[in-house]
């Protein structure tokens, strides 16, 4: 469903993705686990076409992205890492803009919106304002309208960052709910060891760049000979701490704060 | 077509939404309209060019519609960074009819700020030499909003933060409100700034408001709108190339 081949991003002189390679089946989980800047992200933006890669080839269901956007942006969803919802509109707008971008028919939507915003408990501030959300209830948000059409490969870039347990709980159970019926494929990111070993099928780990080891989480843990995923992880990307160069993003957001009432 | 309108539509509720702003924004326009209009009209009288308010009202009216309509299109600057812009940029709809919802939404709501400061210019004093008058300044007012809006368009999808923003506002809104004969009469300029002034679009589109309202025309009507009409289709071209470029 997804293959990568020796796929390279660069920034300036900064090469953020290294000649990377995998493939992942259809109706397969998965994860891609990696250091803050590892370059997963950078992975998933080449992915869903927000990114031209440097060199390299990107086949998502026989299409190439770089080429025939238009196609592969219809066969995916994603849920970002960073927050990608209109601030200013409510939650019911915001799932109705994503159903209408996506050419969900007007009653499908309605329905669907109704069901996903029940099941990530927001029914009742449907007309709130994104901006009066707390941080869990717009993840929460974030993903109940990523799942608004019914994709053939989702894209999750760390999407449990923020959420509570049960949110976790509710969010993987549903992944994998989707997966099982509809067979979709599922690409995720996380930092959650545990998440990654419960869901998915296949593992991935990223770091500077490369990737060091694919396989079952089994597979990983016997290659190291560690007992958790968490140690096979730590045993392969080292345990020194990553620094990721402010953006000129991150400067920005806090010249909006200043700005915003 | 359901992209372009939804798109269109979120520009809009965003305007409406924030009354605050609508206020804010037309802080400026009166500032001039009073302070230039009132305090310079004495002047302008003796020099024997009749009411300074009525010659001023029809180039406030085109600043408005210049800085609103520019302002939407560097929103995106938000969009970006507060991560929207991500989310259409994905969707299967073409880049081409984001932008043109996103231009159009910018257009519609400078339009409708264009409407309020003629509310104000009437109030203030401001009368046109013909009521028949006001469809044609109408006419002058959507060029005007289209051509800005696909620059502002353009500007937002080449620059990424806000330096760049400080640049455009001091380098280009600025100038093309300064050199555009909104605040004073094109006859008769240093030959430097009559040729500038043919270089800044909203010259047209400041002619073509004045011609519609008080019958001072310094340009013919067909001139000025096929220029403001030409200019429109450049920058929308312009914008849309610059918009399907966007990495993020």
């Amino acid at each position: 469903m997804i293959r990568v081949q020796n796929l390279v991003k660069t920034f300036g002189d900064f090469t953020a993705v290294k000649d990377i390679s995998f493939d992942v089946a259809q109706g397969e989980i998965f994860a891609f686990l990696g250091p803050n800047g590892a370059g997963k992200t950078t992975t998933i933006k080449m992915l869903t076409t927000l990114l031209r890669p440097t060199s390299g080839k990107i086949e998502l269901d026989g299409l190439d992205p770089t080429v025939q956007q238009k196609e592969a942006r219809q066969r995916f969803g994603i849920v970002f890492q960073d927050p990608s919802l209109d601030q200013e509109q409510t939650a019911w707008e915001n799932m109705d803009l994503h159903g209408v971008l996506y050419h969900v028919p007007r009653k499908v939507r309605a329905e669907r919106t109704e069901r996903l915003l029940k099941l990530f408990e927001l029914w009742d501030r449907k007309d709130s304002y994104v901006k009066t959300f707390s941080g869990g209830m717009k993840r929460r948000l974030e993903i109940a309208r990523g799942l608004l059409h019914t994709p053939r490969i989702l894209f999750l870039d760390e999407p449990t960052l923020g959420l509570d347990p049960q949110s976790r709980n509710l969010l993987w159970n549903h992944v994998k709910h989707m997966n099982e019926t509809e067979n979709t494929t599922v690409f995720l990111t996380t930092h959650y060891m545990d998440e990654a070993d419960k869901v998915a099928h296949r593992i991935a780990i990223m770091d500077h760049g490369k990737i060091v080891a694919q396989g079952t989480s089994l597979e990983l843990k016997e290659q190291t000979e560690s007992d958790s995923l968490e140690a096979a992880f730590l045993a392969l990307t080292g345990s020194s701490l990553r620094d990721e160069g402010a953006s000129s993003a991150d400067q920005l957001r806090q010249v909006a704060r200043m700005w915003r009432r | 077509m359901g992209a372009i309108y939804i798109l269109w539509l979120r520009e809009l509720k965003r305007y409406v939404r924030s009354k605050v702003q609508i206020v804010v924004s037309l802080g400026q326009p009166c500032l001039y309209l009073l302070a230039l209009g009132f305090g310079l009209g004495p002047v302008f009288q003796r020099a024997g060019q009749g009411s300074y308010l009525q010659f001023m009202a029809p180039g406030v009216i085109g600043m408005t519609v210049l800085f609103s309509s520019v302002f939407s299109g560097i929103a995106m600057l938000w969009d970006r960074q507060f991560g929207f812009l991500k989310e259409t940029l994905v969707a299967p709809v073409s880049r081409m009819q984001i932008m043109i919802g996103r231009t159009l939404g910018g257009a519609t709501v400078a339009v409708l700020q264009g409407i309020l400061i003629l509310v104000i210019c009437l109030i203030a004093g401001f009368r046109p030499h013909n009521w028949l008058a006001i469809p044609a300044a109408f006419l002058f007012v959507i060029l005007i909003a289209v051509v800005f809006a696909a620059l502002g368009t353009a500007i937002g999808s080449a620059i990424k933060d806000m330096q760049g923003f400080q640049l455009v506002m001091n380098f280009l809104v600025l100038p093309l409100f300064f050199l555009s004969g909104a605040l004073y009469p094109l006859a008769n300029l240093p030959v430097v700034l009559s040729f500038i002034t043919r270089l800044d679009p909203l010259t047209y589109g400041v002619d073509g408001l004045r011609g519609a309202l008080i019958n001072h025309w310094h340009f013919s009507p067909a001139l000025n709108a096929s220029v403001l009409g030409l200019i429109a289709l450049a920058f929308l071209s312009l914008g849309a190339y610059l918009f399907s470029k966007i990495e993020v």
